[in-house]
Order: structure tokens, then C-alpha cells, then sequence
């Protein structure tokens, strides 16, 4: 396989990740703003969104003040936004199209038609009225081309090159995610433990689509510590770091195995698997919840870069 | 007189408005079929192609949005004795083409017979000096070629126009017959329609009989073959990609090849490997930026000293374009008698050529009547059609002309054949064209039953080109 396409592979799958977990945190800035009583809460809350995605300098670059249909449709289609979901959704149709004769016609169409129905969806800005469906079309799209790659694709480099690229992704998403609401929801280090009522921890929840899961093994008690250990250790559910880690580590194994041989990437996974499986949430709570994430998203980029460098992603 | 004025071959009606045993069996067919599930097949037909991605980029508009070339659900019917006779004229002119190529960048026997003029070839761009002497792997110079056929009565097909540097729209061939199938299932138990589907597996094997010296078949091996395009935005993007999944092939961009140990490899994730054929489809100005257009990134640095060193063969061949020049069409009759000793079996249509004097008196004084294309144009861009011109229009070429007679050559309005398309309002007859595809190895020339059908969509128009809004249509020819 070309170097150019298990790295458009790869991206196409990253591209897509990243445009469903920026819906799912508009959609947690929505109704966390709905909570809120006064305006500048509400405005605090747009503003986290952003700070999530990385989105904050650029949008203050071109407007002022958090107006939510201002942020969410900055964050959804704004030209000038390079993070934009529309931007995304381009960003994975064009490495699809690069990739087209590595990829089966079911997953090239399920993006092609993702594409073409968002950005309809996109073309004008949204009202408030109408972004729950947007959101919603948005997650089903990607959930659409993920079926599609689950459903129809060999299992060969191409189908890990694409999960590779989901899960990285996903690694950093839920890190970057946990690591900026948490700051925000705790008052104070001295909480960690204490049982809190509290609807935010659920949005917190809701943002990576584990408020079902959690409130069922947990017996809807919301403890931080018990959700950062859910978020971060827990190996059955799917949008975990230790699960997006489990699910790089087998499919590099799938590379090591038709290739006849490990990278340089492989060893980093390995680490930082290990490392996940033998922590405890105590240990990470011990180094401080804000160093181990910084850590883990520097090393998961590390992490990328290796596997870009390892499979000759460019020249 | 104007081109609508022209009496026409109507492929499918008789005159007298009875249907032509070629199309009886679809009339039938067609005349079974509810009109309103028509229209509703027909609008998913453009649905489909849309989510599929069939789609090219039109070159000069900088929206680059991507469009769709129209597609008609009536098909275009070639019957088998007609099909016959085709392939023999065209399997005559590919070899006239090849043997002009061989001779042309060899001993030149046809210019000191003085059947072509030495200028055709001086100052022309598509001549490469760098292929001189040299001969290609099998000594095939055009490995795909696509003749462009014109109708204008019941036997009378003509070669419009020859193309032996990258031909396109096989994809259009090939989906067009997808899209057919998947919508009118039926139709094809109730005519015989000759498959084209096995076009790619012809085309890799027609691509791998050309390996060049440096194949060494060791672990019986086949042959790489790679196809190398410029990327995602050119306009024939969607072919490539196409035919390199078809054929199982790497579909390769100038930036994953380089020159390694005097092949030319393309990084893959293990590492660099060599490709023994290469279908590219870059112009030859773009294949190698250490020999053509120093600025070029989509060929690959040095590819044109692995070529003469055996080291990979490139299909089509470097400056074969100087064989589909429109400069040299018009002696393309002399050069079929010279090397095949045949008459041609397909005509060319008349042309005059503007760089010779008497010629371009008639040419200027006819201008209204007739149509003036360049040279070196393509794709409908830079000609005029006397009769549908406007004065103004008509002026301005004169100037043109008169300043560079040398840049044009000039034909009668030929009243080209129609076939009906499909229209709300019902069947309505517009020109078409066809262009079927043709594969050379060093041991067979395969012609695939069938080709591109294009069609003018604008009532009248003579202009078919899907970049001046034409459109297509599956083309069938009947088993025997």
C-alpha cells in the first residue's frame, strides 16, 4: 500500500472522529448554557466549548462576546475556521477521495453522501431551533461511514490505517475533553471524592456519550474520582483512553503482522497501554489529573507522528 | 444554410418515422414502459451518479464545483455488421498510428517519400526529439487509443479525430452500462447487448504483455503496473481512480515516485517498489521535470532516463501526441495507404488545411458555412461553427485566422446522425458522436465492443464536448 494513502486512510478516519466529537461538544454547551440561569454563565459555557476544541483564539480574532448561535455556527461552518465541522467533513471526503481505490465503494459513498448532506445541512447558519437536528445528522453521518468501514472493508493495513486514525483521535479528544471540564466543574482539588449532585458531571458525561453507561455502573452516583476512572481506565467503554489504546495497540499488531515486522510505534503504544493498564485512578490523582493528561495528549501526538514517520505517510 | 437545416440520419426512426431494426426490440420496450416511472428513473439516475462521485472538474471555472456529465437513458445501437466493419477500420488505422510513430522518430521514410510535409513535424510541440531513435517496450507506442467516430449516413462513419495521448471517458463507457443494468434489469434479456464490463481486466493485461526489458518475471512475478494521475483536482480524476481499482492497480501521484537504482519505485508503507508499467495520465509536457517543464511536480525527476534504459514502460508512449495532431489529421489517409498498402477502410472527414494559400481563401470566404478548429485545441475550446456563429463572432475569428492561418485547419458542417434523447416532453433526436477505446500489445490490437456515446443536449448543436454541456449515453452494439 502507498505511504500517501494509508496516511489519507488514516486521516479520513481522524477527520471524521473529530467532526463527531466537536458535534457531541456543542450539543454538551448547549444544553449545559440551557442550565444556566444568567447570560454570563451561559457565555462561560460557549466559551469552554471553545477553549475544548482548540477554537478560541481564531473566534476571538473575528467576534467578540459568546452569543451562543455566534460560537456554535462559528464552530459548525465558519469560513474563517479552519477546526470548523463542515471543514472537517471536507477535510475526510477529500483524503476519501485520494484514497478511493483503497477504499470500498460502500465507505467512499457513505462520506461522499455524508458530505453532500451536511453541507446542505451547513449552507446557510443554523438557528437555534434546528441545531439539535444538525448535531444529531452529524453523529449519525459518522457513525454511517464507521459502519461502513466496520462493515465492508478487508481486514488489512487499510482497515487498521483507518481505525489507527479513529482511535488516536478519540485518545485526544476524550483527553482534551476531560481534562478542560474537569478544571471548570471542580471548584476545588479538595472535592475530588465528595459525592456531588451535580447536572454538569452528567453533560461531562454526555459529551463523550457515557451518562448511560456510567449511571448504570455506578448506580448514578456522580463522584469525580469515579468518573475520571471511568473516562480513563475503564476497558469496556468505548470512548475510554484505555480502550481507544487497546484498540491502537491491536490493530498495530495487524500492521506488525502483515508487514513481518514492529516500528518504532509500536514500542510507544505499548508503553503507554502498559502504563494505562497498571494505573490506578489514586496514581493519577497523586501526579495531578491535569499533568497525566497534558502527558498522555503530548504523548498520543508523539505517538502520531511515529506511526507517520514509520509508514513513509510522506516522503 | 444552417447545420439545422440539414437533413440528418436519424439512427433510430426511418423518415418516414418506422423504427430501425436496430432499435426494434427497445422500442418495443421502451413503448411497454410507464412514462411517469420513466421520469422517476430518470432523476435517480443523476442521484446515483452524484453519491457514486462520478463527477469532473471543469477547467476555468474556479468555483471548481464539481459536476455531473448528463446522462441519457436511451441507449445508442450499433448493429454487428456495422461493428464489423468498424473494427476493421479502426484496427487499420491504430497500426497505420503505430507504424507512423516508429517511422516518424526512426528513419522518417514517409517525409522523404513526401507523402507528409517536413513542417507538419518542425515547430511542433508534440514532436519529441528526446524519443528519437528510441523504441518503446513490444514497440508499442499508443497503448490506449480512442477514435472518434462521426455518422452521416447509414454506412457512412468517419474519423473525426484520432487520440493517442490519454484518451478519457472509459469510465463514462463502463458506468453508463452499470447504471443500465441497475435501472432497466429486464432490457437486457429482451436485447442482446455485447458486455463491456471486462474492459479493465483487458486493459491490465494488455498494459502487463508490455513490460519492458527490466521485468524479470523472477517468482512469476506479473508486472507492476501503476496508473499515475495528477490528483484529486484534475478534471478525470474519478477515471483514474476508476481504472486502478478496476485493474487492481496502485493509483500513484508524482510526489509517492522517485528514481531508485534505475527504476522508478513508489514509496509504499513498507518501503520503495519498483513499477514496471506505467499508465499515466499526465500530459508528456508534466512526466519528467528534468527533460519537459522544469516546474512541473506531477511527473517524476528522471523517469525519461529509466525509460531509455529499459528501466519501465510508459503508456502511452512520450510524444505520440504528434500522431493525433490535427495538423497531421488531415493526411491521416496517406499514411493508412503508406504503411498498410490498404485503402483506408474509414474516411476522414474533408479538411483544409489554412497554412496552405488556396485553402485558406476558400476557408475565409466560407466562413459562414463551415468549422475552423486549432491545431493543437481540444475539447471544443477554440473553434468556430460558421453556422451558428454570430457576426460579430465570425469577424473576430477572421482576424484570428488571417494572423496564424497555420494554427487552424477547417471543415465542412457535417450534418452528424442523430439518436433520440430522453425529455419530458418525450423522445427528441440530438447529434452524437462515439468514441470506441482500443488496446495495443505487441500482439493484438482489442477493440471493446462498445464505447462513449456523446451527445449534444441543446437542440441542434453540433458540439457534444461534456466541457460545452454535453452529455452520454450507453452504447451498445449487438451480438451476431
Amino acid at each position: 500500500m502507498l505511504g500517501r494513502a494509508a496516511n489519507g486512510v488514516y486521516w479520513m478516519a481522524r477527520y471524521l472522529e473529530r467532526a463527531e466529537n466537536t458535534a457531541r461538544l456543542i450539543d454538551v454547551g448547549f444544553h449545559m448554557a440551557l442550565t444556566r440561569g444568567n447570560k454570563d454563565s451561559q457565555e462561560e459555557e460557549w466559551r469552554s466549548v471553545l477553549v475544548t476544541t482548540g477554537q478560541d483564539e481564531g473566534y476571538l480574532e473575528k467576534y467578540s462576546g459568546f452569543e451562543a448561535s455566534q460560537v456554535f455556527n462559528y464552530i459548525l461552518r465558519d469560513k474563517d475556521n479552519p477546526g470548523s465541522v463542515m471543514q472537517m467533513i471536507e477535510n475526510a471526503r477529500t483524503n476519501a477521495r485520494v484514497v478511493r481505490t483503497s477504499i470500498t465503494n460502500e465507505v467512499w459513498e457513505a462520506t461522499n453522501e455524508a458530505w453532500m448532506i451536511l453541507r446542505d445541512l451547513l449552507a446557510r447558519p443554523v438557528k437555534e431551533s434546528s441545531l439539535g437536528a444538525v448535531l444529531s445528522e452529524i453523529r449519525k453521518q459518522a457513525m454511517l461511514v464507521r459502519g461502513a468501514v466496520d462493515g465492508s472493508m478487508l481486514r488489512n493495513e487499510v482497515f487498521n490505517f483507518a481505525r489507527i486514525g479513529t482511535f488516536v483521535e478519540r485518545a485526544d479528544n476524550t483527553a482534551r475533553i476531560l481534562d478542560v471540564k474537569y478544571y471548570v466543574l471542580l471548584p476545588s482539588v479538595a472535592w475530588v471524592g465528595s459525592n456531588l449532585d451535580n447536572v454538569q458531571w452528567d453533560m461531562l458525561l454526555r459529551s463523550v456519550a457515557g451518562d448511560r453507561a456510567y449511571s448504570w455502573l455506578n448506580a448514578g452516583s456522580m463522584d469525580p474520582r469515579g468518573i475520571a476512572s471511568f473516562l480513563i481506565l475503564d476497558g469496556r467503554f468505548p470512548r475510554s483512553l484505555v480502550f481507544s489504546y487497546d484498540k491502537i495497540r491491536s490493530n498495530m499488531a495487524g500492521l506488525a503482522k502483515q508487514y513481518g515486522h514492529e516500528t518504532q510505534a509500536h514500542e510507544l503504544v505499548r508503553d503507554m497501554g502498559a502504563r494505562l493498564h497498571a494505573l490506578s485512578v489514586e496514581e493519577i490523582f497523586e501526579t495531578g489529573l491535569h499533568e497525566f493528561l497534558q502527558e498522555f495528549i503530548s504523548a498520543t501526538i508523539r505517538l502520531g507522528s511515529a506511526i507517520a514517520a514509520d509508514y513513509r505517510f510522506i516522503d | 444554410m444552417s447545420a439545422a437545416n440539414i437533413p440528418n440520419f436519424d439512427e433510430m426512426m426511418n423518415a418516414d418515422g418506422t423504427v430501425r431494426p436496430a432499435y426494434s426490440d427497445f422500442c418495443n420496450w421502451y413503448e411497454a414502459q410507464d412514462r411517469l416511472w420513466l421520469k422517476r428513473q430518470d432523476a435517480e439516475a443523476e442521484r446515483f451518479f452524484r453519491r457514486v462521485g462520478i463527477t469532473f472538474n471543469v477547467y476555468g471555472n474556479s468555483d471548481a464545483e464539481e459536476r455531473l456529465i448528463p446522462f441519457d437513458m436511451i441507449p445508442r445501437i450499433i448493429t454487428a455488421p456495422e461493428w464489423r466493419k468498424l473494427t476493421k477500420g479502426i484496427e487499420q488505422r491504430v497500426r497505420a498510428l503505430n507504424a507512423f510513430l516508429q517511422d516518424l522518430y526512426h528513419r522518417q521514410e514517409i517525409i522523404k517519400s513526401g507523402r507528409v510535409p517536413i513542417h507538419a513535424l518542425k515547430d511542433n510541440d508534440a514532436f519529441l526529439s528526446q524519443m528519437i531513435g528510441f523504441t518503446p517496450p513490444g514497440g508499442v507506442y499508443t497503448h490506449i487509443v480512442g477514435i472518434d467516430l462521426v455518422r452521416t449516413g447509414p454506412d457512412d462513419f468517419m474519423v473525426l479525430e484520432d487520440n493517442a495521448r490519454t484518451p478519457s471517458g472509459v469510465s463514462y463507457m463502463l458506468e453508463n452500462r452499470q447504471t443500465m443494468m441497475a435501472m432497466f434489469p429486464e432490457l437486457f434479456t429482451k436485447v442482446p447487448v455485447r458486455p463491456v464490463s471486462d474492459y479493465p481486466r483487458r486493459l491490465a493485461r494488455s498494459l502487463r504483455a508490455c513490460a519492458p526489458p527490466a521485468y524479470s518475471g523472477d517468482n512469476g512475478e506479473r508486472p507492476v503496473v501503476a496508473v499515475l494521475t495528477p490528483g484529486i483536482y484534475n478534471s478525470a480524476y474519478f477515471e483514474h481512480a476508476y481504472l486502478a481499482d478496476q485493474m487492481g492497480a496502485e493509483l500513484v501521484e508524482g510526489s509517492d515516485l522517485r528514481v531508485i537504482d534505475g527504476r522508478v519505485a513508489m514509496r509504499t508503507t513498507t518501503g520503495y517498489k519498483a513499477i514496471d508499467v506505467l499508465y499515466r495520465r499526465v500530459d508528456d509536457d508534466y512526466l519528467d521535470p528534468l527533460t519537459f517543464n522544469p516546474a512541473s511536480a506531477l511527473g517524476v525527476a528522471g523517469i525519461m532516463d529509466v525509460y531509455r534504459s529499459g528501466g519501465i514502460t510508459i503508456a502511452n508512449a512520450p510524444g505520440t501526441g504528434i500522431a493525433d495532431d490535427k495538423a497531421i489529421y488531415s493526411y491521416m489517409p496517406e499514411i493508412v495507404e503508406f504503411y498498410t498498402g490498404e485503402k483506408p477502410i474509414l474516411q476522414n472527414v474533408p479538411t483544409w488545411r489554412c497554412s496552405e494559400p488556396d485553402s485558406l481563401a476558400y476557408v475565409l470566404d466560407n466562413l459562414e458555412d463551415i468549422v475552423v478548429k486549432e491545431v493543437h485545441g481540444s475539447g471544443g475550446y477554440g473553434m468556430l461553427i460558421g453556422p451558428t456563429a454570430s457576426r460579430k463572432e465570425i469577424a473576430a475569428f477572421r482576424e484570428k485566422l488571417k494572423a496564424n492561418p497555420r494554427n487552424y485547419i477547417a471543415q465542412p458542417t457535417l450534418s452528424l446522425s442523430t439518436v433520440p434523447i430522453f425529455t419530458k416532453a418525450g423522445l427528441a433526436p440530438r447529434h452524437v458522436d462515439l468514441r470506441p477505446f482500443v488496446l495495443v500489445s505487441p500482439d493484438k490490437i482489442d477493440i471493446t465492443p462498445g464505447g462513449l456515446t456523446r451527445v449534444a443536449l441543446k437542440k441542434g448543436s453540433l458540439v457534444v464536448n461534456s466541457s460545452q454541456g454535453g452529455g452520454t449515453k450507453d452504447s451498445w452494439v449487438l451480438d451476431e
